[in-house]
């Protein structure tokens, strides 16, 4: 059989048939996977789309470019679990758009930093690194302290909308408002943006930084709203260990 | 049509193709190579069955093994587990002030606590506990705000200061000069007292020892010596937080205070772990 390739590759047809068939299995194998792939998105509970002040965070995250040097993808090692905690699951970045697991990490990772620091460790360390953690090699962040803009939030919550993040009408109606309210909303009462949007954090990240509006936005404050959401979505004490093994 | 030939040097055939006068020999592989190739291509069909490999519509097969690497992972960790169970299960059944008696124990609570303490509470904290001057206290002396005790130590880590856990230690300090309780002559005159009480010599009859007993001392001791279950820090000595015993920052304080925080790590660390941070933290060098 193997003799009379010289056959195949010498008749037209049989080479347009073999081309053919070849792109077809190829194909397949790369598209087949993809109908699937509801089925690698564990069923927990918790995962919400990011408040509009988180999700400004992010656009901050990506726009200075930390994912070169953080991940945020606790592999299934022992190692890494000790650390950081529970492993990640791909149902915890199911709306992110693109997710952020990074492939390099210089700084630790941090998808579960979220809770981790106090909002003023993060403002601190995001200014000066080294004024917290002496042999840090990040850079600083104090530019962070200039306002937000977000006059176009709900434009971005849309976007999301389209590439099938859940954001309701009167969420991203609403984006604004609910950006502007977890600021400066009074965390001991319930603002309509938690009910919105269930554990996001209320607060004035930036109240003591330095060459910050009190009364404004920062970006500062955008940033750390993100970065203390980060894996605290779920919570893993009502997940089933075997149920999510793959 | 090419021709084949045999090539007079090598003894092999050609391909047949030429090029300029150029030929290319046709070596077959070499058989431990083939031999080698067809093994894999065996060995493959093999794992199909015994491990995850096809896609298929509704998810994959899983393979006669029953493989996963987050299955691997949770064995691993209970191997783990098992291993440490010698130790661990005496600190889980030992409460934190039993550890410190037992010589053996508490060394192993010492290495277990600087481990997490590395981890999660130096970033804040430093190494060591020397803290971050201006905004994060120190462990390592004995002076404390929530209380220096074992068992303050660990209900502060468990829970946390001003946080949204609802066991948080919390207490706030009156905005004394925003909210217009006190006038600014009687700030300064307070700051002034206070800084005589840091220095052990309390300017006695100075107005500033009235503003005092009435506004300060219900939480900070009529002698200044704080108030570990309201978090409020002794003012009659040289250690300061956030405002570097001068008057003009104390009187910033007492004007806008600041406020520290601190996340209940009850929710991120398992009881013995916790445990074994209250002992390092209290063998730092202040426990009380």
């Amino acid at each position: 059989m193997f003799k009379h390739h010289a056959k195949l590759e010498t008749n037209i047809f049989f080479l347009a048939v073999g081309i053919l068939l070849t792109i077809v299995v190829g194909g397949l194998v790369e598209v087949i996977p993809l109908f699937s792939i509801e089925s690698t998105i564990e069923k927990v509970q918790g995962v919400r789309p990011y408040t509009p002040l988180e999700l400004a965070g992010r656009n901050i995250y990506i726009r200075e470019g930390c994912y070169n040097c953080h991940s945020q993808m606790i592999r299934p090692f022992k190692d890494e679990v000790e650390r950081y905690g529970h492993y990640s699951l791909a149902a915890e970045s199911k709306y992110d758009h693109p997710f952020q697991w990074g492939s390099k990490r210089t700084g630790p990772d941090l998808a579960r930093v979220g809770g981790k620091y106090t909002d003023d460790w993060q403002v601190r360390h995001l200014i000066n690194p080294r004024d917290v953690v002496p042999g840090s090699v990040m850079p600083g962040y104090k530019h962070l302290a200039r306002k937000l803009d977000y006059a176009d939030i709900a434009s971005h919550l849309k976007v999301n909308r389209i590439v099938g993040v859940p954001y309701t009408d009167a969420q991203i109606a609403n984006a604004k408002k609910d950006l502007e309210e977890q600021v400066f909303a009074d965390p001991a009462s319930t603002p309509a943006v938690l009910v919105s949007y269930p554990k996001a954090a209320i607060g004035k990240a930036s109240i003591n930084l330095v060459g910050a509006d009190p009364k404004a936005v920062t970006e500062m404050d955008a940033l750390v709203a993100y970065l203390q959401v980060l894996g605290t979505m779920v919570d893993f004490k009502t997940v089933d260990e075997k149920a999510i093994r793959r | 049509m090419a021709t084949v030939e045999k090539d007079s040097v090598s003894g092999q055939n050609t391909t047949g193709h030429e090029w300029d006068g150029i030929k290319e020999l046709n070596t077959p592989l070499p058989k431990w190579w083939v031999y080698v190739f067809w093994a894999t291509v065996v060995w493959a069909v093999g794992y199909w069955f015994m491990y995850p490999a096809w896609p298929l519509l509704n998810g994959y097969t899983q393979g006669s093994l029953g493989y996963s690497s987050r299955g691997e992972l949770s064995n691993e960790l209970e191997a783990q587990k098992k291993a440490r169970s010698a130790w661990l299960s005496k600190i889980e059944a030992s409460d934190a002030s039993a550890i410190e008696k037992d010589k053996d124990l508490l060394r192993y609570a010492m290495a277990g606590g600087k481990i997490a303490f590395n981890e999660n509470c130096a970033p804040c904290h430093g190494s060591g506990g020397v803290g971050v001057a201006g905004a994060y206290p120190t462990l390592a002396d004995d002076e404390w705000l929530w209380g220096g005790t074992l068992a303050d130590i660990e209900q502060t880590i468990k829970y946390g200061v001003r946080n949204t856990n609802k066991d948080t230690r919390t207490s706030e300090m009156p905005k004394f000069g925003v909210d217009g309780t006190l006038k600014p002559e009687q700030i300064a005159a307070v700051s002034d007292y206070v800084v005589s009480l840091a220095s052990k010599a309390p300017a006695k009859g100075s107005a500033g020892e009235t503003v005092y007993a009435e506004n300060c001392a219900v939480c900070h001791g009529e002698d200044g010596s704080g108030q570990a279950a309201l978090g409020a820090p002794a003012l009659n000595n040289q250690i300061w937080l956030f405002v570097k015993g001068s008057k003009d920052g104390i009187a910033a304080q007492v004007n806008n205070p600041k406020h520290g925080a601190m996340p209940a790590w009850a929710e991120r660390l398992d009881a013995s772990t916790i445990k074994m941070l209250a002992v390092y933290v209290h063998n730092l060098g202040g426990g009380k």
